[in-house]
């Protein structure tokens, strides 16, 4: 502030503000935040956007949807479910998609930005992992960020629960049973969530309490801690020419990067809004209303659950007896398998820095190719998964390509260990070959290894060293070299 | 915004600029005219489709817009800035320590107190979950147990019983017990077999009528109702997990996940000719839970 501008309107009101909370400090801070810019640092930020145009659509919906299980008979504008007996929660789910203006395309959009909430998700996850960003001193957002994960897959599974059609009420029944098996308490377990025996009375009110309240706070609530712990550390970014591991080398967010970041929140609700009035998702009204003696063929629940839908399908015929007891076959892929893969994911920071015993801090990524072993598990990981994914699929393949249900099943349970072990040997090869024809960070490596060792030997001196070795003083701009 | 330089050089900056500033200018009226277009549309009674292009149109031109105004006409440029550490230094994490034990010890002084809180919290949180057990009903027999009693009628959806004259061979029909169509923990199977000699253990053949054989239509895995039948292998198939069962092997399980039969249903006749039940299944029907076999 050099010379004081005539005071408007704006300026009033801050001045208003700032007089009783003293922002201008905190606000300066914010506006002159420095990101780097990189394709990949996005993809979580498409994950925020998508929780946005969850939250706004998913309100949208709360005035229309009844979450009851009490009979009722449709009388709206679709004739074919005209005089059918269903529940108030199919019933107004009818209505909003046919009798409510903009009711259906809000829904599609509520339905395809979900896809994308968990997508984008996980494609961050991906990101974070292969370029090593979760290590010292971002464990604990990586934690954060996999309950995240959970949260979303659980709400996304509560979500699509609540309409009360056949395909919901399938996958609600497979969750009833999966609940059923835990040992000692899964009789209370569904007892207590279902208020009875499948289908209860009372499982739409208490998951329509749990999808628009609960976890959405949660997930707002881990947001906020996610985003303020990113500040708080700032971002990680490539090596490159002035960048090292005492330093952050990118865009301020005032004005380029905000406008740039709003436009792709813009740009994201546009291609959602594209979806849910062109593709059509979640047609109930061709599923017709829940009738527990009835199940339609194919099946398929939303593409996040179709990993532990495949492992149901994919488990041989066993369980446990013992005493009189029994541990029934869906504890295994229903309940251990998703336990161990989200332990697995909350621990990976820790294990890896077990094995490679490197527990120092890392502010700049790994190029995939320079930690072959890494990326190896992690490409074994995704292939695991994806073929569990797609044994979800395994009766559609079967029928489409006119091969026997058993000999696709078959054929999966060969291909869930010796795809992902290909794989592992592929990618370790490729990282080993790529990385010897194109030799890590060859821009600045003095940089980046003074920083290195700065960090190594004593944290405090290494802003001092990079400044002094890099070929560019600090807080001085340099062009865009991308 | 025009006093903002482009990173371009001089020459090429003005018609660049110009040219952005039409995509800009483009995409902003496209967004405006869409918008407008949309309220149209709703007010003329909505549109799925229309509704989700013009919407998807008129975000859309906002999002070009702004990122091409942001990536022509606004700074751009990378600017270094010091990282800093995370980890305190130790002056500060010993002035936070000392701060803490001081309040800490003031507590502890009075340890009996502190000890009492405790509890007090503690048995709040113990009686704040009994209200949990509101929840539901004690798990009871009803896990066990279905409609089904000796001499109880076979009825089909629409509420008519069932005489073995109904199904013909290779035939299936749905049945629940009489006064208890559509619930959903009974719902049985009848299926007719072409040749009632392929009967084998275990399925038993004294609870067959006239080559009828009645099992659960529940899936013993999870549940979901077995409702696929190939009548020429004489296999039921469960469309969730792809569990097949042997229909005159006593419905035991030939692939997939599952692994016991479907439970079978006496049948037997009453005086009218109509199916009956001659009791109810011997063991639970549907998904296994722990205590199954008690």
């Amino acid at each position: 502030m050099n010379q004081p501008r005539p005071a408007t309107r704006s300026r009033r009101l801050a001045r208003w503000v700032d007089d009783r909370l003293g922002t201008a400090y905190l606000a300066t801070k914010a506006l002159r935040k420095v990101f780097p810019d990189h394709w990949s640092f996005m993809l979580g930020e498409l994950s925020l956007y998508s929780f946005v145009i969850l939250v706004v659509t998913g309100v949208y919906l709360t005035f229309f949807f009844d979450p009851s299980q009490a009979e009722s008979t449709y009388r709206g504008s679709y004739e074919a479910m005209r005089g059918v007996e269903m529940t108030a929660a199919y019933r107004s789910a009818l209505e909003l998609s046919f009798d409510v203006r903009a009711g259906l395309v809000m829904r599609q959009i509520h339905h395809w930005a979900a896809l994308l909430f968990v997508a984008t998700m996980a494609v961050h996850m991906a990101r974070v992992f292969f370029t090593g960003a979760f290590r010292r001193p971002r464990e604990i957002n990586w934690m954060v960020g996999v309950t995240l994960l959970i949260l979303a897959v659980f709400n996304g599974f509560a979500g699509y629960s609540l309409l009360d059609d056949q395909l919901s009420g399938t996958g609600l029944r497979i969750g009833y049973s999966i609940a059923l098996s835990v040992p000692l308490v899964g009789t209370w377990l569904v007892s207590l969530l279902f208020g009875g025996e499948f289908p209860g009375p009372d499982i739409i009110e208490r998951l329509y309490v749990i999808h628009i309240l609960l976890v959405p706070a949660v997930i707002a609530a881990l947001i906020g801690v996610h985003m303020a712990i990113l500040l708080r550390q700032k971002h990680t970014q490539f090596a490159g020419p002035g960048r090292a591991e005492g330093n952050v080398v990118g865009e301020r967010v005032w004005p380029t990067y905000a406008a740039k970041g709003l436009g792709l929140f813009f740009l994201t609700t546009a291609v959602l809004a594209a979806l849910g009035g062109l593709a059509q998702i979640n047609p109930i009204w061709i599923y017709g209303p829940f009738d527990p003696a009835e199940v339609s063929a194919a099946s398929q629940p939303d593409w996040y659950m179709g990993w532990l839908d495949g492992a149901m399908r994919l488990i041989p015929p066993w369980e446990v007896r013992a005493f009189g007891y029994e541990v029934p076959n869906p504890f295994f892929p229903g309940a251990v398998l998703p336990g161990v893969t989200f332990a697995l994911l909350y621990l990976w920071p820790f294990l890896e820095a077990r094995f490679t015993g490197d527990r120092s801090e890392h502010h700049l990524l790994d190029r995939p190719r320079d930690r072959p072993v890494r990326t190896a598990m992690g490409v074994a990981t995704i292939a695991f998964y994806g073929v569990l994914f797609l044994a979800g699929g395994g009766d559609v393949l079967s029928t489409t390509f006119g091969v026997s249900v058993n000999a696709v099943f078959q054929a999966f349970r060969v291909l869930l260990f010796v795809l992902p072990a290909a794989s592992a040997w592929v990618a370790y090869r490729l990282c080993r070959d790529l990385a010897q024809r194109d030799p890590a960070p060859a821009d600045d490596g003095s940089v980046a290894m003074t920083a290195l060792a700065g960090v190594a030997e004593d944290g405090r001196d290494q802003d001092d060293r990079a400044g002094h070795d890099g070929p560019e003083a600090q807080g001085q701009a340099v062009g865009k070299h991308h | 915004m025009d006093d903002i330089e482009p990173a371009a050089t001089e020459e090429d900056a003005a018609p660049r600029a110009a040219a952005g500033e039409r995509v800009v200018i483009a995409a902003f009226t496209a967004s405006m005219a869409a918008a407008l277009a949309l309220a149209v549309v709703y007010w003329r009674g909505g549109q799925a489709q229309l509704e989700g292009v013009l919407l998807a149109i008129s975000l859309g031109g906002i999002g070009v817009g702004m990122v091409v105004w942001a990536k022509r006409f606004l700074p751009s440029g990378e600017i270094t800035e010091e990282r800093g550490r995370m980890a305190s230094t130790d002056d500060e994490v010993a002035s936070f320590t000392h701060a803490f034990e001081q309040g800490e010890q003031a507590i502890q002084r009075r340890a009996l107190l502190l000890k009492l809180l405790g509890g007090a919290v503690g048995a709040l949180g113990v009686a704040a979950l009994f209200p949990i057990r509101s929840l539901g009903p004690r798990p009871g027999r009803g896990l066990f147990d279905t409609g089904f009693r000796n001499g109880t009628r076979l009825m089909t959806v629409d509420g008519r019983s069932v005489r073995p004259e109904d199904l013909s061979v290779g035939g299936v029909v749905t049945v629940w017990p009489e006064g208890h169509v559509g619930e959903p923990d009974s719902p049985t199977l009848l299926v007719r077999v072409d040749r009632p000699e392929l009967f084998r253990r275990p399925t038993r053949t004294q609870w067959t009528v006239e080559g009828i054989v009645a099992y659960s239509k529940l899936c013993t895995h999870t549940g979901c109702p077995v409702g696929l039948y190939q009548s020429r292998e004489r296999l039921l198939l469960c469309p969730c997990h792809q569990s097949t069962f042997d229909v005159v092997e006593g419905a035991k399980p030939i692939f997939g996940p599952a692994t016991r039969p479907l439970p079978q249903l006496p049948l037997g006749l009453n005086q009218a000719g109509e199916l009956v039940s001659t009791g109810d299944y011997r063991e639970p029907i549907g998904p296994g839970f722990w205590n199954r076999r008690r």
